[in-house]
């Protein structure tokens, strides 16, 4: 092991001070007293207290948490498929196929907005919270196939292939040895799935219908009013799940990837 | 071979296994992302009109072929020649094409050094500083932006220490400026910049390195000469994922910058939002993806190479 350099030292440091200052200083002052937003005046919890009597807040944190876990549950289960079928199979078509999946990644988010509310709009479908989760798993399949498609790809073919030459049928060899396998992928993109969906403004500014108000765009309609103490602590509690959520799945994901020694040992 | 044996011997359930597996997400995709964008462009073509939905003509299938041939009648590139005609649009356009242009050349000067520092750092930490480098990622854009308001307003964290450290007399405005857009969208785009560029670095051959300092190669000049040319790709994969979305970027402009020059997707909300005109917004968004068509082929073309080439 090497000792790293002084300007790599410092690049570093500065990097995740940068990354790291701005949420640092928003919790902080979700503790803060004072009404005014850029005085301290001493810690508090008075924010959180404005914030439980805040009902349509709690209703539209509520609505976003529905619409993650749904959206994320089919992106999941459809951006496995599509990672299976990049990586494992031949069949026509494959290339506008691949396009499709890496084209989202990057389009603006107000173009994949506009064109599905146009759709919803042109097939007569009522929107709501049913469409944005349409909207959403339209988007984050795409994330969860590039993450799935990278495990299938890393990993070793035999496995399967002496499953089949046992006579294992190959619905019963996915269960038994390709999904074990590439499961930390299939969490991470469920993960990562969820998360965008929570985070989502533009499109769900878009598909939503009324009375589908969504935590982003409530924040949004506050935020654009200017800075409130309680938005503050509206993120800091954000932060918090996510933190939670992320490094429990990390370490999940790091555990098994250590037991996993002689993969058959799973 | 073996795999062919296999599909011979169990038949019907693995393909239609296959089939569904196949079908499923392809059908969605062609349902949920190439349909709209299809009805975009017919849409684009369409004229405004005081109605629900706001366009005209709608295609009528109950009138028969007659319908048909009224439906394409009706279509005109209108929209596009009034996009095109108005300077309010081609500022837009331009406007984007450069906020986009130098944030990304920003985050290649923030991000080379820091994926540079990760991937030189001990092999043990390496994985902790990818955690702590995709951690804020996770963390809502939207609060990311947010907590930029926080600093950057007339008496915020920001001013009050530049004051305190004596650089200015009086606060500076910072909020609503362009200075505050590229702040935030370096902050918001960072990860997508290192992350791609440190996945190109860490499978750089160190033995490169140190044969070109035994040959007496200064390290900078070896930096440029060996690192640079060999993390092409990620630098290319990098740029091409901050660089496309900002293009279409709405949150950030909105929220920290200006109403003097606003960007695309600032005016592409404004049509759909604020005057409705549907028509309008769809013929600035076809217009859009056709200005990104290339640098979106070249991603794809870096993504599948980056997947399928290992």
């Amino acid at each position: 092991m090497r000792r790293m350099s002084v300007t790599n030292l410092v690049a570093l440091a500065l990097g995740l001070a940068f990354l790291y200052a701005p949420i640092v200083i928003l919790v902080v002052y979700s503790f803060n007293a004072s009404r005014l937003v850029t005085v301290w005046g001493g810690w508090s919890l008075r924010w959180y207290a404005v914030l439980i009597e805040d009902r349509a807040m709690i209703d539209a944190a509520l609505a976003s948490l529905g619409i993650a876990i749904a959206s994320a549950a089919l992106a999941t289960l459809l951006g496995t498929m599509a990672a299976l079928a990049l990586t494992r199979m031949r069949f026509r078509g494959r290339l506008p196929f691949a396009a499709m999946i890496y084209a989202p990644l990057v389009m603006p988010e107000v173009i994949t907005g506009l064109s599905l509310l146009l759709l919803f709009v042109a097939v007569d479908l009522d929107r709501g919270f049913f469409t944005i989760i349409i909207a959403h798993t339209t988007l984050t399949m795409c994330f969860v196939t590039v993450i799935v498609q990278s495990r299938l790809i890393g990993f070793d073919r035999s496995l399967e292939e002496a499953a089949m030459d046992l006579g294992c049928p190959p619905g019963r060899t996915f269960f038994a040895i390709t999904l074990p396998l590439i499961m930390p992928a299939v969490v991470a993109g469920f993960l990562l799935a969820f998360s965008l969906s929570l985070d989502d403004l533009v499109i769900a500014s878009f598909t939503n219908g009324p009375g589908a108000t969504t935590l982003p765009i409530r924040i949004y309609s506050e935020v654009r009013l200017g800075v409130k103490p309680e938005i503050n602590a509206v993120c800091t509690i954000f932060i918090a799940v996510i933190s939670v959520v992320v490094i429990t799945a990390s370490l999940i994901g790091k555990s098994r990837d250590q037991g996993r020694g002689p993969p058959l040992a799973t | 071979m073996a795999r062919r044996l296999i599909h011979a011997r169990s038949g019907g359930a693995f393909s239609l296994g296959t089939k569904l597996t196949v079908a499923a997400p392809y059908l969605w995709l062609l349902g949920f992302f190439l349909v709209p964008f299809i009805i975009v462009v017919k849409i684009s073509l369409s004229e405004t009109a005081l109605a629900q939905p706001p366009y005209a003509p709608a295609l009528d299938v109950a009138a028969g072929w007659q319908g048909i041939q009224d439906f394409f009648a009706g279509l005109s590139f209108a929209n596009y020649l009034t996009i095109a005609g108005d300077n309010l649009y081609v500022f837009s356009y331009l406007k984007s094409l450069k906020v986009a242009a130098v944030s990304t050349a920003i985050l290649l000067l923030c991000g080379l050094p820091l994926a540079y520092a990760m991937a030189r750092a001990p092999r043990a930490v390496r994985p902790l500083l990818v955690t702590l480098v995709v951690l804020p990622f996770w963390t809502s854009f939207l609060i990311r932006v947010y907590a930029w308001i926080n600093i950057l307003q007339r008496d915020g964290l920001l001013n009050q220490v530049l004051m305190w450290l004596g650089l200015i007399d009086q606060p500076t405005t910072w909020l609503a400026t362009d200075t505050a857009v590229y702040i935030g969208l370096v902050y918001s785009y960072l990860p997508f910049m290192v992350l791609p560029l440190y996945a190109s670095l860490e499978k750089l051959d160190e033995t490169l390195l140190e044969a070109a300092a035994d040959l007496g190669c200064p390290r900078w000049k070896a930096f440029f000469a060996i690192t640079i040319p060999l993390a092409l790709q990620g630098l290319g994969a990098g740029a091409l994922l901050c660089f496309i979305p900002i293009v279409g970027e709405f949150v950030i402009p909105d929220l920290l910058g200006g109403s003097d020059a606003v960007m695309i997707g600032q005016t592409l909300w404004m049509d759909f939002f604020a005057n409705r005109d549907w028509p309008v917004a769809s013929a600035v968004a076809v217009m859009l993806v056709g200005l990104l068509m290339v640098p979106i082929a070249v991603y794809q073309h870096l993504q599948t190479r980056e997947i399928e080439g290992r």
